[in-house]
């Protein structure tokens, strides 16, 4: 047996041992996932339990070092591990933007004290992060942000908007792309701050978005102070730092887990059969397309994973990944708001579990402008794979 | 399943890389044709191929072969894809040797080093009127004396007038439209009561219709057992059907790096083309098309090679998603040439001929959608 089965067989067996029934249960909702930080209440014992039992492991984050609250694994042990909670079902102990964003930029472009600060209380669930990118002006074209941060000596003074901030109202800490230079490009003069969503001066608004849901924040910054401690990078270059947890970011979207159930048991369980196939024979076929489009992809994610080096970013392929896997996920919810018919238009029933498809499918449409619209990401490939003229 | 490919793989991929771009580049294709080349193909050609171990690459070594697998094949038919490559790679190395690996021990003694020395071209005679459909086979063998009479007609035969035996699929029970009842015979083409219409196909290729009249074989002419030539067939479409899918990535590549370098040149209103959002945009997209593509061959022959179960069915699925890619590769690269496009100077029309005939070749995509959704029960 080589190290990657013992390392397979101790996983298992710590796993069956540790990961609470409750938590082998599909989460029905994002109400059901674990978000830490300083105010999040716990749907379950069960749901503290495993979040601290997968702390004390290490394995909310086991790729990152141990002296940051990680396990130290390989890319290849952390594949094992996913598989393991896989079998069993076992839900991902804590979601967080720090684990899946601003922790891999910490561990790159952070000092030492930095990762030491910011990277433990991640690991361990305790602060929960949110994202201050985009802004009223600044879209798709990013870098011409205007939230000004002035330098006062040891700190900032920061006064702007930002805006789609993901969940601002919950958040602990916030990641904010501040411009501290004006007089260039406008990607040179862009810093890569971090700070206190409790400091003064800082106040989130949740915007409703078309699904009723509000997962989304404007962000007003107003003298909102900034010690200079908590630059990341060097003053002015935070573009790199933004373009490289973008890169992060896009992986994450276009990974997402989509539905687990197969398109096609969802389309014959609305529509139901007619000898034996699919009774809308135009949608039937949509239906296959869609999910040999999907095997395919699936694929295309474990070979891009499998081809860029351990730990190593993917580049401008994660631009295709996130462009193929959201417009791909967009069209499989079009198809099942097409098998649901009229029951997938009820927004308010308890037969349609209030409006679940229908919120779903508003969601998805979603995926494909956030973390760089799908015609940036085409713009992305055109200009670093294609390296077309003018891109 | 590993997506990446080994040592070994990387090797021979290279090795079809250069080969094919010096020995049988896309010029070859236009002399041939422009020739009229009576046998389709060069054989001075195969037989170097067979002396690089392309000819025997899934024959076993015991039979003079190199039998590195399916996804070796697909790199080879990749490089072939990317030249349109003419040789009866398809019809004999994938085709009928994986269906002779299920003969009896004369059949394979008799006929698999001779595929892997590339002194025998062999063609499946399997499909019938206008499109792939094995289950309705309705060519059929009766018992005759110790052996079997054939009737029937068969077209899109690869290589079929140029093969020294064929393999003959023919119903020997049941009805059209059922599985079971097919049996495989080795056909000799000169037997009497063979007639064989060469056809030349829009992508000047070789292929032909053959008529069986009364077509006597011999009892140990039967390929697998009688009436379980769909046992056979199964392997057989599997394999032909992911190195298609191959062939149609490279030829699908091919097609998409000869158009992004076209509008690299190409200069209108004072501008570059390529620079130009609405073509981005849509080189773009076939890229990522073409991405998810590769990943789809890779992991069917892949699947193919480690004996997968569901092997047969990723191999069906690759050819849909390729015959949809390649085609869309070839469609926007004529558009995006523009008017040189549809030029017979240009290579990107001969790319957009063979595509056309390869998406056909053993099922296109609507014909595998079908399926995958039958064998899904939906």
């Amino acid at each position: 047996m080589n190290d990657l089965d013992t390392f397979r067989m101790d996983a298992r067996t710590w796993l069956e041992a540790n990961c609470p029934a409750e938590m082998r249960v599909s989460m029905k909702d994002d109400k059901d996932a674990c978000w830490g930080g300083r105010n999040f209440v716990f749907q379950s014992d069960a749901q503290k339990v495993w979040l601290e039992r997968m702390v004390a492991q290490g394995w909310t984050v086991p790729t990152w070092p141990k002296e940051y609250g990680g396990a130290g694994l390989s890319r290849k042990e952390e594949i094992v591990l996913l598989q393991e909670m896989k079998r069993i079902n076992a839900r991902n102990p804590l979601s967080s933007f720090g684990i899946w964003m601003l922790g891999p930029a910490l561990l790159k472009f952070g000092t030492d004290a930095q990762k030491a600060e910011h990277l433990p209380p991640i690991a361990r669930g305790e602060i929960r992060w949110c994202q201050g990118y985009s802004e009223p002006g600044a879209g798709s074209d990013l870098a011409s942000l205007k939230t000004k941060a002035e330098d006062k000596g040891d700190h900032y003074i920061v006064n702007g908007q930002k805006v789609w901030t993901s969940y601002a109202d919950q958040a602990d800490w916030i990641f904010c792309l501040v411009r501290t230079d004006n007089t260039g490009k406008k990607h040179h003069g862009i810093s890569f701050v971090l700070f206190d969503m409790a400091s003064e001066g800082v106040e989130a608004r949740p915007i409703k978005l078309i699904s009723g849901r509000s997962p989304f924040c404007e962000t007003f910054l107003s003298d909102v102070k900034v010690l200079k401690k908590n630059l990341v990078g060097e003053e002015h270059k935070g573009w790199s730092i933004a373009k490289y947890l973008l890169t992060h970011e896009r992986e994450m979207i276009g990974n997402q887990e989509g539905v687990t159930r197969p398109l096609h048991e969802i389309a014959a369980a609305s529509l139901g059969l007619q000898d034996g196939k699919l009774a809308d024979p135009m949608l039937r076929a949509k239906v296959a397309e869609a999910e040999i489009d999907e095997w395919a992809f699936n694929l295309t994610m474990k070979r891009k994973l499998a081809e860029a080096k351990a730990g190593a970013s993917l580049g401008a392929d994660s631009s295709m990944l996130k462009y193929y896997g959201t417009e791909l996920n967009k069209r499989k919810f079009e198809l099942m708001m097409d098998a649901g018919g009229h029951e997938g238009l009820e927004w308010e029933s308890e037969r349609s579990n209030d409006g679940k498809l229908a919120r779903s499918w508003l969601r998805t449409k979603g995926n494909s402008i956030e973390g760089g619209t799908s015609e940036v990401q085409l713009n992305i490939i055109s200009k670093h794979i294609l390296q077309l003229p003018g891109a | 399943m590993a997506l990446v490919l080994n040592d070994d793989e990387v090797m021979m991929r290279d090795m079809a890389q250069g080969f094919f771009a010096e020995k049988a580049p896309v010029k070859a294709l236009r002399d041939l044709r422009d020739n009229r080349d009576e046998t389709g193909f060069d054989r001075g050609l195969w037989s170097e191929m067979a002396a690089q171990g392309f000819a025997g690459i899934v024959v076993p070594e015991e039979h003079g072969g190199v039998d590195m697998g399916y996804l070796a094949a697909g790199l080879v038919a990749e490089q072939m894809g990317r030249n349109l490559t003419a040789s009866p790679f398809f019809s004999t190395s994938i085709l009928a040797a994986t269906a002779l690996k299920h003969g009896s021990d004369d059949q394979k003694a008799a006929w698999l080093p001779k595929i892997a020395s590339g002194e025998a071209v062999i063609a499946l005679a399997l499909d019938e009127g206008v499109k792939h459909n094995p289950r309705c086979t309705s060519t059929t063998a009766e018992p005759s004396g110790n052996g079997f009479k054939l009737n029937g007609s068969k077209a899109m035969v690869v290589d079929g007038h140029v093969a020294d035996v064929m393999i003959v699929a023919a119903r020997t029970s049941g009805e059209e439209g059922d599985a079971d009842g097919l049996s495989l015979f080795l056909v000799d083409p000169k037997s009497t009561g063979v007639s064989t219409e060469r056809t030349i196909m829009v992508d000047s290729r070789n292929a032909a219709r053959i008529d069986l009249d009364n077509v006597e074989v011999s009892g140990d002419a039967l390929l697998g057992t009688l009436d379980g030539g769909m046992d056979v067939l199964n392997g057989v479409l599997a394999a032909g059907r992911g190195i298609a899918a191959a062939e149609l990535l490279g030829a699908g590549a091919q097609a998409f790096e000869d158009t992004v370098a076209y509008i690299k040149e190409r200069q209108q209103f004072g501008e570059i083309i390529g620079s130009f959002q609405a073509l981005q945009h849509r080189s773009s997209h076939l890229y990522s098309e073409m991405e998810i593509a590769r990943s789809a061959v890779i992991g069917a022959l892949t699947a193919l090679d480690e004996a997968d179960e569901n092997a047969a069915q990723y191999c069906a699925m690759a050819k849909a998603k390729l015959g949809s890619v390649a085609k869309l590769a070839s469609q926007e690269g004529v558009q995006m040439h523009g008017g040189v496009g549809m030029t017979d100077e240009y290579d990107i029309g001969l790319f957009m001929k063979r595509i056309r005939v390869l998406q056909e070749l053993m099922g296109d995509a609507h014909y595998h959608m079908n399926e995958y959704a039958e064998a899904n029960a939906y």
